[in-house]
């Protein structure tokens, strides 16, 4: 139990960190140009299929990481600077439709030039197997490569926390989700800056996608359900806050692992066997959207509102 | 902003219109293209629904990216009806707009407190939720959907002809234009109108917008709630693709291509649209490619819609 | 003062380290025209929202009409009685005066209920008589079908203050009226005020001070936050304290 427990938790700590490069990107382009993108997500998807294939192509994972995340870079640059700018000074409606558009095309995009088979692609040879703690109650294995994921999400993390804490860009970034027009009127390119964390977020995106790949099937559409999940984060994490961001996907990426692997045994242990079978899952998978409910409808702008 | 005004042709249009729809399937019987009577009935039903969700987001201003939830529960109830041995419409039918206009509600008075990017991931994240709920449900066929055993009865008369069907949706859709275009020039609706355009304005003429909003929010929901229930009996199956959030866009994309805030924006976006996939599909099998860079095009250069180029006042 | 119709006891607000309002008592006889002053930045605004709902205090209570108002949202206090003109004027741009109107009319409890979805607006012509009623009461009589786009912007804020008046308020909160009008305007502005005291209590919140004083019965001047003095025009005047915060102001 003690195993399954902590394999959980630290599923559950890698699918937060991992949400949080989708969602910190994200939560930017919202507070600060105030500008919805659906479209987030199929740079996710891209991201990964560009690094599926460059992996391939250089037969080594982590050449084919960075190729696939500047190719992600060079794609969301090429994006913001023909698409986007027109559609900041839109309102969400025309933003939800062109974004939406988007998705519609990186789809079938890729499904045209993939195929719609899902693409499988391993992890480096030297981390492809499991990692062993000695624990009092016996040894504890956890794969090699998920630990590697954990690593660089935390470094990605605290990169991004000093970068918007500490820097001067960063408290660009700040200002510019706080008061946009303030921001703007003290003489802060805020279009440039703007670019630069969509192209980031683009990154960020990819380097998810691809560190995720080789354990999900890189496949069409697998952007959408994660950009739902994103957008929970920044919804519990409150828009604009890197902060929220961070704190709100460690808390969607556990309590989904977590309930996920944990609740169908704790409703057999408590309720009568097929009420359990048919609530477990049900409950499970939507565990995380009550939970967004019930901060709601305490904290409307979620727990870390960058604008007061 | 003005408010919503039937332009002076639309009612001899809509009765022009309405006598070429009641022919329609005997026309199409005589020219042996029965199949069509098929896909005319679904560009109802989703005329249908795409006109619910402009009455919340054409009158009340509410980008609401969840309301396949609606359709979807909709759907589901009329087959659970039917699972649980009522196949009467007359009853089937408001019991799926009561689910889904409940549910609504509930889903409103969480999401109305909040405003612009918050509310359209809120009703987003909701919608989400439900179809996970409704994949997980072993005892609602799970991934599989719930198929219906036959079409339903109304009123004793059997759906199961295809004539008799797209009647009755026919019947549905008018119904809803009807009550729609009333309620749009009815105090409710100018409140409404209003409201979209300057709430704290209308808060402080002493109106509680949130309920006003709310109300409006919970009867394109349950009007969605009937076209789910039709579309069940259309297909013979409540699919969780019906609850899949690219439905909710798809349903938006109806709407903005039909004119937001036009009385007859949802039906021009779902003929258009379904129209528009009938052929498309029949030159390429990414035709989605196709609809994306069209819908880009009329983001870019037609922000108004299709309607605009009409004519249509709007809202 | 016994007969007090609003009433603000040490009201407090801070945004984030800032006090915008300190321990402000305040109150507005019924009947009297009483005139909020205060430099830039006093926090006058701050205070009007809390007044008309728009913000809720950290503490304090406000009370109108012998209620406690404080936790009340917006619409709900302009229900009880009190309705506000806009700093910035804020109607309907696309829709005629007399719809505008119309709608304050409609908001109103005793018009009945807005939870109407049949019968058409066009068919209730009790509702755009008022209206009409109204506009006449704040000399714009001849422009009710104009679009209210088309209006002057002195014209944009005597609509606006009929619109505040069709909601039969007992107290009537003016913020700015006279903002952004010319001097004609301005003039016009004045005497449709010193009207319409004869039937409502008016809180008036105006940097013309030309206008203030031939207004208002007293004064309260609000500096950071904080309400100095309270009292008829010539005491505010020689009250040392105001003289310190405003002098060379504007007196």
């Amino acid at each position: 139990m003690t195993q399954l427990i902590l394999e959980q938790a630290l599923n559950g700590l890698q699918f937060g960190l991992m949400l949080f490069l989708l969602a910190a990107g994200l939560t930017l382009v919202f507070g600060i140009m105030d500008c919805i993108n659906l479209a987030h997500g199929s740079l996710y998807m891209v991201g990964a299929y560009f690094v599926a294939a460059a992996a391939q192509v250089a037969d080594s994972f982590w050449v084919g990481l960075g190729a696939g995340v500047a190719g992600a870079a060079l794609l969301g640059l090429l994006l913001e600077v023909s698409l986007f700018r027109r559609l900041y000074q839109r309102d969400h409606l025309a933003q939800v439709l062109a974004t939406f558009a988007l998705i519609l095309i990186a789809n079938e995009a890729v499904r045209a030039i993939w195929g719609p088979a899902a693409i499988m692609f391993n992890p480096p040879e030297a981390l492809a197997g499991p990692v062993e703690f000695p624990l009092p109650h016996g040894a504890f294995f956890y794969p090699a490569y998920r630990l590697v994921i954990i690593a660089v999400g935390l470094a990605v993390a605290a990169l991004l926390y000093l970068l918007v804490a500490r820097s001067r860009v960063g408290m660009w970034v700040r200002a510019g989700a706080a008061n946009r027009e303030m921001t703007e009127a003290l003489g802060i390119n805020v279009r440039a800056l703007f670019t630069a964390v969509f192209v980031f977020g683009a990154a960020l995106c990819a380097l998810a996608g691809g560190l995720l790949g080789p354990l999900l099937a890189v496949q069409v559409g697998m952007g959408e359900s994660v950009l739902i999940l994103a957008f929970v984060v920044i919804i519990i994490g409150g828009i604009g806050s890197i902060r929220g961001a961070l704190v709100g996907s460690l808390i969607v990426g556990t309590v989904d692992t977590l309930g996920r692997a944990l609740l169908p045994a704790l409703l057999r242990a408590t309720l009568p066997a097929d009420a359990a079978a048919t609530l477990g899952p049900a409950l499970a998978s939507i565990l995380i959207y009550l939970l967004m409910a019930g901060i709601l409808f305490f904290r409307p702008q979620g727990l870390f509102p960058a604008r007061a | 902003m003005a408010f919503y005004r039937p332009a002076r042709w639309q009612r001899p249009a809509t009765l022009a219109g309405l006598v070429a729809l009641v022919a329609l399937p005997a026309a199409l019987t005589a020219l042996g293209q029965e199949f069509y009577i098929g896909f005319a009935t679904r560009v109802l039903i989703f005329a249908l629904a795409a006109s619910s969700l402009n009455l919340v987001l054409g009158f009340g201003g509410m980008v609401s990216l969840g309301h396949a939830a609606f359709f979807g529960i909709g759907a589901y109830t009329a087959a659970i009806c039917q699972q649980a041995g009522i196949n009467e419409a007359l009853f089937a039918f408001p019991a799926a707009m009561a689910a889904a206009g409940l549910f609504a509600l509930l889903v409103g008075s969480v999401s109305l407190r909040t405003r612009g990017v918050y509310f359209i991931m809120i009703t987003l994240a909701f919608a989400q939720m439900v179809f996970y709920l409704f994949v997980s449900a072993r005892a609602w066929g799970g991934d599989d959907g719930l198929p219906l055993a036959g079409r339903m009865t109304l009123a004793g008369f059997s759906l199961a002809g295809d004539s008799a069907l797209f009647f009755a949706s026919l019947a549905a859709l008018t119904a809803a234009l009807l009550a729609f275009g009333r309620l749009a020039q009815a105090r409710f609706g100018r409140t409404l109108q209003a409201i979209r355009e300057n709430e704290t304005r209308m808060e402080a003429l002493g109106y509680p917008v949130f309920r006003y909003r709310l109300v409006a929010f919970a009867l394109g929901g349950a009007v969605a709630g009937l076209a789910g229930a039709l579309l069940a009996n259309l297909t013979g199956l409540a699919s969780p693709n019906l609850l899949q959030w690219t439905q909710s866009g798809t349903l938006l994309v109806m709407v903005i291509i039909g004119g937001v805030g036009a009385l007859y924006g949802g039906v021009v976006g779902a003929a258009v649209l379904l129209g528009l996939e009938e052929v498309l599909v029949g030159f390429t099998e990414h035709w989605h490619i196709v609809l994306g860079l069209l819908l880009l095009g009329i983001v870019l250069f037609a922000p108004r819609g299709v309607a605009a180029l009409f004519g249509e006042r709007r809202g | 003062m016994a007969d007090a119709l609003l009433e603000v006891r040490g009201l407090s607000r801070r945004f984030a380290a800032v006090d915008a309002l300190k321990e402000v008592d305040f109150s507005v006889a019924a009947g009297e025209v009483h005139a909020l002053i205060g430099p830039n930045g006093a926090g006058k605004t701050t205070f009007i929202h809390h007044v008309s709902g728009a913000l809720q205090p950290d503490s304090g209570s406000v009370r109108f009409a012998g209620r406690d108002i404080t936790r009340l949202s917006m619409h709900e206090r302009v229900r009880a009685g009190m309705a506000r003109s806009y700093q910035i004027t804020n109607v309907f741009l696309g829709l005629s005066a007399r719809d505008n109107v119309a709608l304050a009319v409609q908001g109103r409890a005793d018009a009945g209920t807005s939870f109407r979805f049949w019968r058409p607006v066009a068919a209730e012509a009790a509702l755009f008589a008022e209206a009409v009623d109204w506009l006449t009461q704040v000399g714009l009589a001849g422009k009710a079908e104009a679009v209210a786009g088309s209006l002057s912007h002195g014209e944009q804020r005597a609509l606006e203050v009929a619109m505040a008046l069709a909601t039969k308020p007992q107290l009537l909160l003016l913020d700015e009226p006279m903002a952004g009008t010319g001097p004609e305007e301005s003039a016009r502005m004045v005497e449709l005020i010193e009207h319409l005291a004869r039937h409502v209590t008016i809180l008036l919140v105006e940097h013309d001070m030309d206008a203030v004083f031939r207004l208002a019965d007293r004064i309260s001047v609000l500096v950071n936050g904080q309400m100095i003095c309270t009292g008829t025009p010539d005491e505010v005047k020689a009250d040392a304290g105001v003289r310190r915060a405003y002098l060379g102001d504007h007196l």
